[in-house]
């Protein structure tokens, strides 16, 4: 195709979308409402697997070792705990070390003036690699020798790892719906363009139009109102995120949530963004196309 | 060239519009074709744009057999066909000039080119102190004469005017007739649908005649009955 068309095809690419005025305003509406819902969603998704990630390295498994056993042989059983499947990392803890420890924690407080080393048992600090695994991999634990008692927070992990699923597949399955909805109402915006322009099509069609070259418009069309509808969905996700951000600092004095700054998820916000509104525009617009050529 | 040899067309409903045409329109001809209502007229027109294919038999067209064309091909096979409708079919959102340039867009001319072009086709036509009008200011030969343009604009080798002076006074076809026989003598072959006796002898061209999708006469002498 000749460089110079390529204005032409734009101009009319672009007169198509004010010719259509309220399709187009309501194609791009609701591509904005499906995509700041989807990356709204994404961007919870991808805080919640931080955070889930950032419990399973705290929410570590105490084993605490028998005290009938000298210290030596509590060293040993370390070895045998890291040997574990599933286990990342087991660390020794003395009971002095564990003492210094309960002791700077309780500093104001008299009732644990007069603790001594051995009112603690030794005990090793254990991160798992997956704490889904946690009770399958505690039992074991349990069964090595010399372990007197192990603590882990069960519910803990199970209730991140079905929020984090349940996010997974709930997140997925709105992305889904949300896309297809887009695709349609913007296919159906350029079908609408294409019924408005039947006339000025079958004159092309017997002029000797390439329908390649019939389509481009409708595809630029398509592009555009994608395209804008990813642009303005972006900017509203990235104030409400700063937004939600800073409000839940005020709040959460606690620290209990982390969400990353937003300039961490812009890269592949920009590129899913870029991505979808590519997609939903121009597979939107090619389909209603393809279905119109036909007749 | 266009060249129908023992072409049949049935409609899915089981008409059988045409029933074993055979004619030869060489270039630079001038062939009228005439035929009562309902005779298969423009179903000839279709099969020579790749609008309908033929049941049986084979056409060819400038070069382009139409029994067995491929899609992609039939953009190019209509730019050397150029077609006017009894009904116009122009677009009356765009000026005169702008009609005539959309036709040379659709197969992607430069705007150069363009520029260069409507204007002389609009002067052929004896339009050129309309080219600002839309087709609604016009009157029904200045209508016919803006898609005569539209059809020509693209040099097309063969021109077909389905009913071209069907909504015109005796005075306007004679007019209208005349420039398509200019356009003619220019070069371009030319196959004219009419219902008009009058006009037919008087040009005294070729005429093929058909009745009931066949050829029942085909001569020279301008003179024809069905
Ligand atoms: N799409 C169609 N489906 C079924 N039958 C058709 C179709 N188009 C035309 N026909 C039939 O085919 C026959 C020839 O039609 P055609 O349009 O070629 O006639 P025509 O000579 O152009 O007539 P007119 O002078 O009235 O325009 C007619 O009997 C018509 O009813
Ligand atoms: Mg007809």
């Amino acid at each position: 195709m000749k460089v110079t068309n390529l204005g032409y095809l734009m101009k009319e690419g672009i007169r198509g979308i004010f010719l259509h005025g309220f399709m187009s305003f309501a194609a791009v509406l609701v591509t904005v409402a499906c995509l700041v819902i989807v990356g709204g969603f994404s961007a919870l998704v991808y805080n919640v697997n931080i955070m889930v990630e950032d419990l399973n390295k705290t929410n570590e498994i105490l084993a605490y070792v028998d005290s009938d056993l000298t210290d030596a042989e509590a060293r040993s059983i370390g070895t045998r705990i890291n040997q574990l499947p599933n286990v990342f990392k087991a660390e020794f803890k003395t009971r002095d070390v564990a003492l210094q420890e309960f002791v700077a924690d309780h500093q104001n407080d008299p009732a644990f003036g007069g603790l001594v080393p051995d009112d603690l048992r030794h005990r090793y600090v254990i991160v798992l690699e997956d704490n889904e695994l946690m009770h399958e991999t505690v039992e074991k634990i349990e069964a090595l020798g010399g372990i007197a008692k192990v603590n882990a927070a069960f519910e803990m992990a199970e209730g991140f790892i079905t929020l984090q699923n349940v996010l997974h597949i709930a997140s997925i399955t709105v992305i889904a719906v949300l896309l297809v909805v887009s695709l349609l109402i913007i296919s159906n915006t350029v079908k609408l363009a294409m019924y408005d322009r039947k006339d000025e099509i079958s004159i092309m069609k017997m002029v000797g139009a390439t329908n390649g070259f019939i389509r481009l418009p409708f595809v630029v069309e398509g592009f555009v109102l994608g395209m804008l509808g990813a642009m303005i969905a972006f900017f509203i996700l990235w104030a409400m995120y700063n937004l939600l951000v800073n409000r839940l600092a005020e709040v959460d004095t606690l620290k209990l949530f982390s969400f990353v700054p937003f300039v961490q998820l812009l890269k592949p916000m920009v590129a899913t963004f870029a991505g979808a509104g590519l997609f939903v525009g121009v597979v939107g617009s090619w389909t209603s196309i393809r279905k119109f050529m036909d007749v | 060239m266009i060249e129908f040899s023992e072409v049949t067309k049935s409609y899915s409903v089981g008409t059988h519009a045409l029933r074993g045409v055979s004619m030869q329109i060489e270039d630079g001809e001038f062939a009228f074709l005439v035929g009562p209502s309902g005779s298969g007229k423009s179903t000839i027109i279709k099969l020579i744009t790749g609008e309908l294919k033929p049941t049986s038999g084979t056409v060819h067209v400038n070069g382009y057999s139409l029994e067995r064309i491929r899609k992609r091909e039939i953009p190019y096979l209509r730019r050397t066909v150029g077609v006017v409708f009894q009904d116009f079919r122009l677009i009356d959102t765009k000026t005169v000039y702008e009609n005539v340039a959309f036709a040379m867009r659709a197969i992607g001319a430069r705007e150069g080119e363009i520029r260069d072009r409507v204007p002389y086709i609009l002067e052929l036509v004896g339009l050129e102190n309309k080219s600002r009008r839309h087709p609604t200011e016009l009157s029904g030969g200045e209508q016919q004469r803006l898609a005569i343009a539209r059809a020509l604009v693209n040099n097309p080798s063969t021109i077909i005017a389905d009913e071209p002076t069907g909504n015109l006074d005796p005075a306007r076809s004679l007019e209208i007739m005349s420039l398509l026989q200019e356009i003619n003598n220019l070069g371009t072959t030319m196959l004219v649908v009419t219902h008009e006796r009058d006009l037919v002898e008087r040009f005294g061209k070729r005429v093929i005649a058909i009745n009931e999708g066949l050829v029942v006469h085909d001569g020279m002498d301008g003179y024809y009955r069905v």
